[in-house]
């Protein structure tokens, strides 16, 4: 990775984010092995697969680890998946020779209300929605302006028509939570074969969706150990090619594969290019100004004052979902994380 | 919305740089205040000038509610 002198104006450019990705591989499968048979006592991993970079990269990496007899793939899609969701995420096992076990969630969500408890506080706002509709919600741009970004309701008539409308603090809470039983049924089942195995769950998340909070707490947040939440998209992607995964995921869009009408992450929370947010993000973490980064990105030096703010934001707002289960009083006999990885 | 730990905050303070709000809180803010005063809150209008503190908000609903129903 190329050397930035901190707070210096000189221009960045996307080289900045170039890693050897050979000697990045080497050291993420040490410290899986290390993490997971010394620090957790597990034999193994068990990675869920969505058919995108983030969970294929992590696959792979896990495999390079375990091997493929003692790496699990799990393919969980349910009624609003992307019809390639499956498809792609059998590739990408089937590539590295691990076992896949597939699991429709869908049964499990209609039984815990997730459809319905979603879908009726949709009908609050647009009670024409019906059967045929697809419809999901949208973040504005956080480049050009000031204003704050309120989440709106784009739902699609089975004619085309397009109905947007903004969505009050009660809906949107509404249909978060119900949205959320995926990522949280998806953990469920992951913990179920990585306790049946004595596996350990490998978590997904890329360094923008960490650091941002773009996670569901108890959801896709947990997991035994996150192998590549410390690189950056466009690093990520990076892996992807060296570790020669399916080309068909090389070439994805990143989506949230959650509502019925396509969502990119960009609309749902990120409200910037992967691309061009990785390199803000690099920036600002390396104390870097808005005008080295403005040109890289192609945006004024006001815009990328925008995004540095946002990332702050984001980061004060999700730091909750971040905090363990908090004691009113520390229990010194319980060691905590830093003393664990301080012994190994 | 604001708890006893927020007494003396100045009205000019900044709700969201204070940590007092935080997206999901402008949310409930703009619903709280069309619901409340009967007014109705416009895209443009969602500016930190209108309502990123108690005397910016103060200021903007008195517009408001002084311009008639929307």
């Amino acid at each position: 990775m190329s050397a930035v002198s901190r707070g210096t104006a000189e221009p960045l450019t996307p080289a900045a984010l170039e890693i050897d990705c050979e000697q990045v591989t080497g050291e993420i499968v040490d410290a899986l092995r290390r993490i997971v048979s010394r620090e957790l006592r597990r034999q193994g991993a068990v990675v869920a697969l969505s058919g995108g970079i983030d969970s294929s990269v992590t696959a792979a990496l896990c495999v390079r680890a375990f091997g493929p007899t003692r790496s699990l793939a799990l393919l969980m899609p349910e009624a609003d998946s992307d019809e390639r969701t499956l498809s792609l995420s059998r590739a990408v096992a089937g590539a590295l020779g691990m076992e896949a076990v597939h699991e429709d969630i869908t049964p499990i969500l209609q039984a815990a209300g997730c459809y319905r408890k979603r879908d009726d506080a949709v009908r609050e706002l647009i009670p024409e929605l019906g059967e045929g509709w697809r419809w999901k919600i949208a973040l504005p741009s956080v480049v050009g302006s000031d204003s704050y970004r309120l989440f709106t309701l784009v739902a699609q008539a089975p004619d085309g028509r397009t109905v947007e409308v903004r969505l009050p603090a009660k809906n949107y809470l509404a249909v978060v939570a119900a949205t959320n039983f995926k990522q949280r049924v998806r953990k469920m089942i992951e913990y179920y074969h990585a306790d049946r195995l004595n596996y350990a769950v490998a978590g997904t998340p890329n360094r923008l969706e960490y650091d941002q909070g773009f996670f569901v707490k108890g959801g896709d947040g947990a997991a035994d150990v996150k192998p590549i939440a410390h690189l950056y998209k466009t690093q990520v992607y990076r892996l992807a090619e060296y570790l020669e995964l399916p080309e068909a995921v090389l070439r994805l869009q990143p989506t949230t594969d959650t509502y019925s009408l396509a969502q990119s992450q960009e609309e749902f929370y990120f409200s910037l290019p992967l691309e061009k947010l990785d390199l803000c993000l690099y920036a600002h973490n390396h104390g870097l100004p808005a005008e080295s980064v403005a040109g890289a990105v192609g945006l004024s030096v006001e815009d990328v004052g925008r995004i540095f703010r946002d990332i702050e934001q984001k980061r004060r707002a999700t730091r909750y979902l971040h905090l363990p289960a908090l004691l009113v009083e520390p229990v010194t006999e319980v060691p905590v994380t830093e003393q664990l990885s301080a012994d190994s | 919305m604001l708890g006893e730990e927020f007494r003396g905050l100045p009205g000019s303070a900044s709700l969201i740089e204070a940590g007092i709000i935080d997206s999901t809180g402008v949310l409930e803010l703009v619903g709280f205040l069309e619901e409340t005063y009967g007014v109705e809150i416009a895209d443009s209008e969602l500016v930190p000038e209108n309502l990123d503190s108690i005397d910016n908000i103060l200021r903007f609903m008195a517009v408001k509610r002084n311009s008639g129903p929307t």
